[in-house]
């Protein structure tokens, strides 16, 4: 029995160590970017051929959080440009995913492929374009102007999702609150929107997150007053500065990171299942 | 509203056309919703992706031209086949490791390390381009953490050590940023596949990787071109990762189209280049929907 056992072992050894070895390659492929990147932030010298930092410090956070300094103002301006992109986006893309969802439209088609160009199209030649317009009309270089890209490219996550949501509440529901009396409007605030409030939620966190990280559509209409996030992390590196870079990339990536671990806590697989139907 | 229709008797006519009015009301209200969302992408997508494509035939004076093809493509043609030589890598690579890590989440019967596989492969997932360029420029440079590394593993000669912040570097990037997508994509439509034709094949004996080629592979081919061709699309209109990785000749088509407008303020040229990167998306639009529709064709 026990040379049966050993047998048996010896066939599953290698192939556990396959396995262990191919996961810990993957682990160092996905964290060891980051790791780097994190050691860039807290190094106060560090060059060839030295493996690690010199010497570590806060120097380049206190320049960054200095209350002068252009990082903070950098977020002010990615998290209000991007809080208003939601709000423009999620006001026209509720109740286009409920027309999507639940009436009926002509051209429906046609409509549905508009709203599928822009996630399917590349985009820099609409935001090349679309720059020269804005520099013509005086909205290059606004809030006004960076939001709108922004909400013309993350409306349409919007919209799909929030379709999706809304084709997912079942029906019943809504003719029974119709039937009690509740009048159209009554049963949408009451019933239907509530039940589809979670894939509300994820469609404006999917919007936040998109304008939040924009960074083409920024450096075309942005230029040159408005620098999100984004650009003051470019033009940090381009310019050689890795410490200020890599920080301002950490700032970046706490939000991204943040809604990878939660995203199936808001996308439930039944809202997944309706998206494109 | 239509069986009330039917109950009537002597009314029916005046309610049908009354329904046929609602019918129309409600079409319209319908469109009044979407119109506010349809305006913004009109208005702020449609319009200037046209104005892209006209502006790449016109003239200074206005007439029809070919001529800023003819320089885009005397300047270009050495980084528009660069282009897509990096993007077409760039989605073989992604669909080699998508296939791969879905395929070992829903056939790998080791239940630690399937779930360790499920909670390390898509931390990249909404990390954005620019931020993966930054993190690539410091792992891929000569002093980075993947050289030191190699080094210190006895893999590489210290003196071979050399920054792979080229092609290559794009490559990886766009790897490591787009495969946790696809790869998210597949896994939820393998997992949702029907079990009982892969336990069968198991219980034949068939090994893994056949149960993944011949039975699994072939029923989610649709989710992978979907994932792929979005892939596509995106790594074709990247600036910032070529930007901050390999911004020098050869180089992708995006930082040609940013450079002429940013240094000469030719429009021209820029939209000629643009409007081919709008049909090398084609292209890739169009392989999907030949292989989907031919798949669906096929099915009974």
């Amino acid at each position: 029995m026990s040379a049966a056992r050993a047998a048996f072992d010896a066939r599953a050894l290698p192939a556990a160590f396959v396995r262990a070895a191919l996961l810990a390659l993957l682990a160092f492929v996905i964290f060891g970017p980051l790791l780097n990147l994190a050691l860039w932030a807290f190094a106060e010298k560090w060059y060839f051929p030295s493996k690690l930092p010199l010497e570590y410090g806060l120097t380049f956070w206190r320049r960054v959080f200095a209350p002068r300094g252009n990082a903070l103002a950098s977020l002010g301006t990615s998290i209000w440009i991007a809080l208003l992109t939601v709000a423009l986006s999620l006001a026209v893309a509720v109740p286009a995913g409920y027309a999507l969802a639940r009436l009926r439209l002509p051209w429906r088609g046609l409509i549905l492929l508009a709203f599928l160009l822009p996630q399917a199209v590349p985009n820099l030649p609409v935001y090349v374009n679309i720059a020269r317009v804005f520099y013509e009309i005086g909205l290059a270089g606004t809030v006004t102007g960076v939001v709108l890209v922004h909400a013309s490219h993350g409306l349409v996550l919007a919209v799909w999702i929030a379709s999706a949501a809304f084709a997912a509440v079942d029906d019943s529901l809504e003719e029974a609150a119709r039937n009690l009396g509740a009048s159209a409007w009554t049963c949408f605030r009451t019933v239907t929107l509530p039940l589809a409030a979670p894939g509300l939620m994820a469609s404006a966190i999917f919007v936040f997150l998109e304008s939040l990280d924009e960074f083409t559509g920024t450096y075309f209409v942005g230029v040159p007053d408005i620098t999100t996030l984004p650009l003051l992390m470019f033009n940090a590196s381009m310019g050689g500065n890795y410490q200020i870079a890599s920080i301002t990339a950490l700032l970046l990536l706490v939000p991204s990171i943040g809604f990878m671990l939660v995203v199936e806590r808001f996308l439930k697989s039944d809202v997944l299942a309706m998206v494109g139907r | 509203m239509d069986s009330d229709v039917l109950s009537a008797d002597g009314a029916a006519l005046d309610r049908s056309a009354a329904t046929a009015r609602a019918v129309r009301a409600r079409r319209l209200a319908g469109f009044g919703l979407v119109a506010p969302a349809l305006a913004v992408v009109v208005l702020f997508f449609v319009l200037p992706l046209a104005l892209s494509a006209v502006g790449a035939f016109r003239a200074a004076d206005g007439s029809f031209t070919l001529a800023h093809f003819d320089k885009a493509f005397d300047l270009y043609t050495k980084d528009l086949v660069f282009t897509v030589a990096i993007v077409g890598v760039s989605t073989l690579l992604i669909a080699l490791v998508a296939i791969a890590i879905a395929g070992y989440l829903t056939l790998g019967e080791n239940p630690r390390a399937v779930a360790l596989l499920r909670w390390l492969y898509r931390w990249p997932l909404f990390i954005p381009f620019v931020v993966a360029g930054q993190v690539m420029r410091t792992f891929l440079a000569k002093n980075g953490m993947l050289n030191h590394v190699l080094i210190g593993t006895g893999l590489i000669d210290p003196l071979a050590a050399q920054s792979v912040l080229d092609w290559r570097g794009i490559v990886v990037a766009f790897v490591w940023k787009q495969a946790p997508f696809v790869t998210l994509l597949l896994a939820g439509a393998m997992a949702s596949l029907d079990r009982s034709h892969v336990e069968a094949a198991r219980n034949l004996g068939a090994p893994r990787w056949r149960v993944l080629g011949g039975i699994v592979l072939p029923q989610v081919r649709g989710t992978l071109l979907v994932g792929l061709v979005l892939s596509f699309v995106t790594m074709l209109s990247v600036l910032s990762v070529p930007l901050m990785i390999n911004p020098n000749s050869p180089t992708m088509m995006t930082v040609d189209v940013a450079y002429r407008i940013n240094t000469h303020g030719d429009y021209a040229v820029a939209n000629a280049l643009c409007l081919v990167s709008l049909l090398l998306a084609a292209v890739g639009a169009a392989f999907y929907l030949r292989h989907s529709v031919g798949h669906a064709e096929r099915r009974p």
